[in-house]
């Protein structure tokens, strides 16, 4: 499974609208896939970053928030969306290849400061 | 007095979202409206991340949050905020310091509200800055809508061509107005009513004289420059440093002026040819056809013509029903060839309503030359529907009435076949098909 996360700093980024980097890793049999890859886009564009989901070709994107728009054309997509996600992207991660990330989840490194 | 109060109820209270966020930018406390707003409750967004629960526009958080803590002034801004249905609501941010007994800063208050309702009526009238007063519906404008809301967005310089009276300065204002610049002046200038030395200090200013120029004055605005061909090389030179530089120097002066603006030039005439004639500098060429509008003359959008006849009729007047137009009347005004576009148009239906008294316009309340060079057209055979006699002379009749009778009379004319009565009436095939839905034919 190949899984985009919108990344702020080190946490999930809480607008897709307004993201600049986003991490790209894979996911096998419940384990990431060598190092994640980190893609840094020139200007926000929830535009640039649907095509760049689309045309990586992921299965999931993590995000904190995503308006209506974007949620749908990915979806349509067949890429399914968690959205709502609030803490370090790492952990996003780690939870997303233990099959254990829901939508509008609060990770436990996320009031950690 | 105030130690028992909960500042929960007091927050409750307000008719906003409010959140209370300490000095780390984590969330302390949210009213029931800003909880409604995030789709998070208290007990869950206690202590994160406040850019995270709130998920607005004003990004990164701490730093718009950083002027608040550290001087204790209010801030304002305005912005949007994801709401827990994924909508995007317009919002106005204010951030309040919170100070404890001792008068140290402990937090920061952030009163959300929305303000969708006052984002789209400004849009509304953004939009219809844009096109007010502005008619037609020909398919020759569409170009020229287009073309105006996207040289309102940008700051680039725009050249303007079209044959005199198709409104260049009407359109000029129109993209300043809806422009970054509105709250700034629209200056306008006419190259040909001025010799050199005037129009020189006009706009440049004169330090002899103690006199600012235009450009000066319309710091961060628009300059309109019309009939830019007739500027004086000597001065489109130093009007090119002006668009390069954004800077010149006052004249007799070593004073050097630093300036904002930005430049909307227009032309009656052909600019290309004039450039390559050596009429006219190449380089202020290159830099004013940035963005390049063309109106088209009134004869190609003869769609037009009943709408801003409507308009004018309105307008001389003095309220929406004026005069009709008798057949005769009608006819002339609809096949003259306009070559003064729209400002002849409008001197000509001032002219009529003046005469007619508030009556019926007959053809002997409009101008004799226009009556007289419809007529000479349609002697020497010209399509200006000379041949066609409406059922109902004599009758006060509609725009509308009169198109449909000419319509009717032209296909009865030509056996019903529809491209040789368009080319009668000297329509495309497409416009007649159009006005025939439109009349029901």
């Amino acid at each position: 499974m190949k899984v985009m996360i919108a990344v702020l700093k080190k946490d999930v980024a809480p607008r897709f609208d307004l993201t600049l980097e986003a991490v790209f890793a894979d996911i096998k049999r419940g384990k990431v896939q060598g190092e994640p890859r980190m893609i840094l886009i020139s200007r926000p564009s929830g535009e640039e970053l649907s095509g760049l989901a689309v045309k990586e070709g992921v299965d999931r994107v993590v995000c904190g928030g995503i308006d209506q728009v974007h949620h749908d054309f990915l979806t349509w997509k067949d890429i399914e969306v968690v959205d709502g996600v609030i803490g370090p992207w790492e952990e996003a991660l780690a939870a997303l290849a233990a099959s254990d990330l829901r939508p509008n989840a609060i990770l436990a490194g996320a009031s950690a400061g | 007095m105030f130690q028992d109060v909960d500042i929960s109820d007091i927050i409750n209270g307000i008719p906003s979202a409010v959140v209370i966020v300490d000095t780390s930018s984590r969330v302390a406390l949210m009213n029931d409206k800003a909880e409604a707003l995030t789709g998070r409750s208290n007990s869950e967004a206690a202590g994160l991340d406040a850019a995270q629960v709130l998920r607005s526009s004003l990004q990164p958080l701490q730093k718009h949050l950083a002027p608040v803590l550290k001087e204790g002034h209010s801030v304002v801004e305005d912005g949007d905020i994801l709401d827990r249905n994924r909508q995007l609501v317009p919002s106005r941010f204010s951030l309040a310091p919170i100070e404890d007994s001792k008068g140290r800063l402990i937090g920061v208050m952030v009163a959300i509200e929305d303000i969708t309702h006052q984002v789209k009526l400004e849009q509304e009238r953004a939009s219809a800055t844009i096109f007010e007063g502005i008619t037609g519906l020909s398919p020759s404008m569409q170009e020229v809508y287009d073309q105006l809301s996207v040289y309102a967005s940008s700051d680039a310089p725009v050249l303007i061509d079209g044959e005199t009276g198709t409104g260049k300065d009407f359109f000029a204002e129109a993209i300043h107005k809806a422009s970054r610049r509105s709250g700034y002046p629209f200056i306008n200038i006419n190259c040909r009513t001025l010799p050199e030395p005037l129009l020189e200090a006009e706009l440049f200013g004169s330090e002899d004289h103690d006199k600012t120029g235009v450009i000066r004055l319309a710091d961060h605005g628009t300059i309109f420059l019309s009939a830019i061909e007739e500027m004086p090389l000597a001065l489109q030179a130093k009007l090119l440093t002006v668009l390069d530089q954004g800077e010149y120097f006052v004249p007799n002066s070593t004073k050097k002026v630093a300036v904002d603006v930005r430049i909307i030039a227009a032309t009656s005439r052909d600019l290309e040819e004039l450039t390559r004639s050596g009429g006219f500098s190449e380089d202020l060429f290159y830099r004013l056809n940035v963005l390049r509008m063309h109106l088209p003359p009134l004869r190609e959008r003869a769609d037009d013509i009943p709408l801003f006849i409507e308009r004018f009729v309105a307008a001389f007047s003095g309220g929406d029903d004026g005069p009709s137009f008798d057949a005769e009347a009608a006819r002339i005004l609809k096949s003259y060839a306009y070559p003064g576009n729209i400002r002849e148009l409008r001197n000509i239906i001032e002219h009529a309503v003046t005469l007619s008294g508030g009556g019926q316009v007959r053809v002997e309340a409009l101008p004799d030359y226009v009556s007289r060079a419809v007529r000479q057209a349609d002697a020497a055979g010209g399509v200006s529907g000379g041949e066609l006699t409406p059922s109902a002379a004599g009758r006060p009749m509609k725009w509308d009435e009169v198109e449909k009778e000419m319509i009717i009379e032209a296909l009865r004319k030509s056996g019903g076949r529809r491209s040789e009565a368009a080319k009668m009436l000297g329509w495309a095939r497409s416009t007649l098909y159009r006005k025939l839905k439109h009349h029901d034919i």
